[in-house]
């Protein structure tokens, strides 16, 4: 299935019925495309014919999703699916190759430029690694405050703004002239949050913002994250790996396999009856805490390189249920139930 | 299966860690990375070693390799192995047992790989620095023990260097190597925890079946109670270079007794109601340099009273061996509704 010419449509796409607000964030088709730039002599080769054009990674694939004012979203992949991309596209950090970004039901492309900042100050991103996010040689109090500064948004005393920050995440005030090492991995994600927060942001991009954590503490910043949701009436999108953090923190779960989502739908239904078969493995995979079943049931095979993704359903290869449709023809992400998509071509066998 | 780990009959026993203590002289002070923890391993079972970082739990592992990086040193204690101390053995006798009769996996499987070498070649050196046998026997055996840990087309793999493989595959590699000679004790210190976890449970199946065919005593070393609670058979938890809790895994994951120990498990999402709070531990992992006294727990812990300024012993309780004056006694305390029971049964 190839990405056709972008319609803006006035109705809501995924999930939303009739009568609800526009969500806040909706991405159409988006993609992403990686390729490594050929150098002089390789171009005149390519051209002349005698070298082949670079290989192309499709990251994301025609991406569809929209993300309501307050919602938290998950998104659910291993490694190399184009979850982190996504984010980062989402984040404004990386440019999409195609498809369009609305946020608050206006098109990013179109906005004037005063828009366009406004809408990225409102998007926000926590990384997953904070000793790597943070930069050690400038103190904590200037990191959370120099965004805000830039943009003018510090009304009255810069250290009094800094504190109230970090009072927020619940770091002691009192540090704000340390550096980024003096810290603990968890006091550092806590930093790394009031840095995000620190432009008043309404969307925050997580992307996998606990992995990187100690068990005991990824509880601590998780609760940081749902609290802060309340108190600043923030939308999330929740970039994890990590099943049980999703199923916990997430209203709605999208699952991504090279590239694509494969289903979307409420977390509760995802993980009560899940529909397509990757997300069926995936969390039969998710080690449990749980004594009682002993046996690991492996699904077969690797990861396809994104360079060359099979054929068809991605997923087919290693899909006890593939049949040769699969092999064939993309399945298109349509709804399989009210708020509930899922691409698979076993939903048309009924 | 239900015994506690330290009463087995002696003659499963393959190695016995005896109060074992190791030191890293740094500058801010003697740093006790594992300070006294003594266990044992029998065939065929798996020990699922769990801490947080900078618990222990690895430098437990490379102190019984001898793997230690300088400056750090064995400051005390036994490993014994079959009639040998291994902490005391000269490391040219120590370096005939690694590879043979104890072997190691790593996180990154790239520590184990050399990068330039073919796998086969690697492997053949294996066998060869080990035992007395043609270079087509050791290849012939490279072949097939690539076949054991599920890597398809054994004979082509073996010509291919480690950059081929995937992450998964090149754990899978290591595992090969690990276990080449059929050794009596492997430490696998956090295997899967870079890999995804469809690849995850490939592996971990794998590691089950051959400990299981191989009767091989094993280390899971792990910050995941998941992973090992459907692996292993015995669990020990590390809090600040000791052990915490010892039991069997099913009374270690169901009936706590150190506050640590329910505190991790009732920390984790899938414990909690959807949405919920989750239960969190207070505070922060301690520093070494600086650990309070008596309990190292002490300071985060909710039962916590005067009594545990002193140093609680390791004892045995109703379920587990466990190093608290105020052990949990029963279930695990708080919500346990939500998803966990049910869902997948």
């Amino acid at each position: 299935m190839t990405p056709t010419a972008p319609t803006i449509q006035p109705a809501p796409p995924s999930g939303a019925s009739a009568g609800e607000p526009a969500p806040m964030l909706r991405l159409e088709g988006i993609r992403k495309h990686f390729q490594r730039k050929p150098d002089i002599l390789r171009r005149a080769l390519i051209r002349a014919g005698m070298a082949r054009p670079p290989q192309v990674v499709h990251a994301v694939d025609s991406v569809d999703l929209s993300i309501r004012k307050g919602e938290v979203v998950g998104l659910v992949g291993e490694s190399g699916c184009g979850k982190s991309t996504l984010g980062r596209i989402v984040a404004g950090i990386l440019p999409q190759s195609g498809g369009r970004i609305a946020f608050n039901g206006r098109d990013m492309a179109k906005m004037t430029r005063r828009e366009y900042q406004a809408a990225q100050l409102d998007i926000q991103m926590v990384f997953q690694n904070p000793f790597a996010s943070l930069n050690p040689r400038i103190k904590i109090a200037d990191a959370i405050a120099e965004a805000p500064a830039y943009h003018g948004l510090i009304e009255g005393d810069r250290n009094a703004f800094v504190d109230e920050q970090l009072l927020r995440v619940g770091i002691d005030p009192s540090y704000k002239n340390r550096f980024a090492h003096q810290f603990s991995g968890g006091q550092r994600q806590r930093i790394a949050i009031a840095r995000a927060l620190s432009v008043d942001p309404a969307f925050i991009v997580c992307d996998e913002a606990v992995a990187a954590l100690d068990v005991s503490i990824q509880a601590q910043v998780l609760n940081l994250f749902m609290d802060l949701k309340e108190r600043l009436d923030l939308t999330y999108l929740f970039i994890s790996h990590d099943l049980g953090v999703i199923e916990h923190i997430s209203d709605r779960a999208a699952i991504m396999y090279l590239g694509r989502i494969v289903e979307e739908a409420p977390t509760e239904d995802v993980f009560r009856a899940p529909n397509h078969p990757y997300t069926q493995a995936l969390l039969e995979e998710v080690p449990r805490i749980d004594t009682s079943r002993r046996k690991f049931h492996a699904i077969r095979g690797e990861l396809p390189s994104p360079l060359a993704p099979p054929p068809g359903c991605h997923f087919h290869p290693r899909c006890p249920h593939a049949f040769d449709r699969c092999r064939a023809e993309a399945p298109r992400l349509r709804e399989i139930a009210p708020g509930r998509r899922s691409a698979c071509h076993l939903n048309d066998r009924g | 299966m239900n015994a506690p780990a330290p009463q087995a009959a002696a003659d499963d026993v393959v190695l016995d860690v005896r109060d074992l203590k190791t030191c890293f002289p740094t500058p801010g002070g003697r740093v006790m990375a594992v300070d006294g923890v003594s266990i044992r391993l029998r065939r065929g079972r798996i020990l699922g070693l769990v801490g947080e970082s900078g618990s222990g739990k690895s430098v437990l592992g490379l102190s019984i390799m001898r793997l230690l990086a300088e400056p750090g040193f064995i400051a005390g204690g036994e490993i014994r192995y079959g009639d040998m101390n291994l902490a005391a053995v000269p490391d040219e006798a120590m370096r005939s047992l690694r590879g043979k009769r104890l072997a190691m996996i790593f996180q990154d499987p790239m520590m184990t790989l050399n990068p330039v070498l073919r796998i086969e070649t690697q492997m053949v050196e294996a066998i060869l620095a080990h035992e007395d046998v043609s270079r087509e026997e050791a290849r012939r055996r490279s072949r097939d023990a690539l076949g054991q840990v599920g890597i398809p087309s054994p004979e082509e793999r073996l010509r291919a260097y480690p950059h081929q493989f995937s992450g998964g595959m090149r754990q899978r590699v290591s595992m090969a190597i690990a276990l080449l000679h059929r050794p009596d004790v492997i430490i696998a210190d956090e295997p899967t925890t870079a890999l995804d976890v469809t690849i995850q449970s490939q592996i971990l199946s794998e590691v089950q079946s051959l400990v299981e065919r191989f009767h091989t005593a094993l280390i899971w070393i792990t910050h995941d109670l998941s992973v090992v609670s459907r692996l292993a058979d015995d669990i020990a938890v590390m809090y600040a270079g000791r052990i915490v809790e010892l039991g069997a895994v099913d009374n270690v994951v169901n009936r706590p007794s150190h506050p640590y120990t329910a505190g991790l498990i009732n920390s984790l999402p899938s414990r909690n109601r959807r949405g919920s709070r989750l239960q969190q531990i207070p505070g922060m992992t301690p520093n070494l340099l600086n650990l309070p006294q008596g309990c190292a727990f002490r300071t985060r812990c909710g039962r916590a009273d005067d009594a545990c300024i002193r140093e609680p012993a390791l004892l045995e309780g109703p379920t587990s061996f466990r190093r608290c004056f105020h052990p949990l006694e029963g279930s695990l305390e708080g919500p346990l509704e939500g998803p966990l029971e049910g869902v997948d049964a």
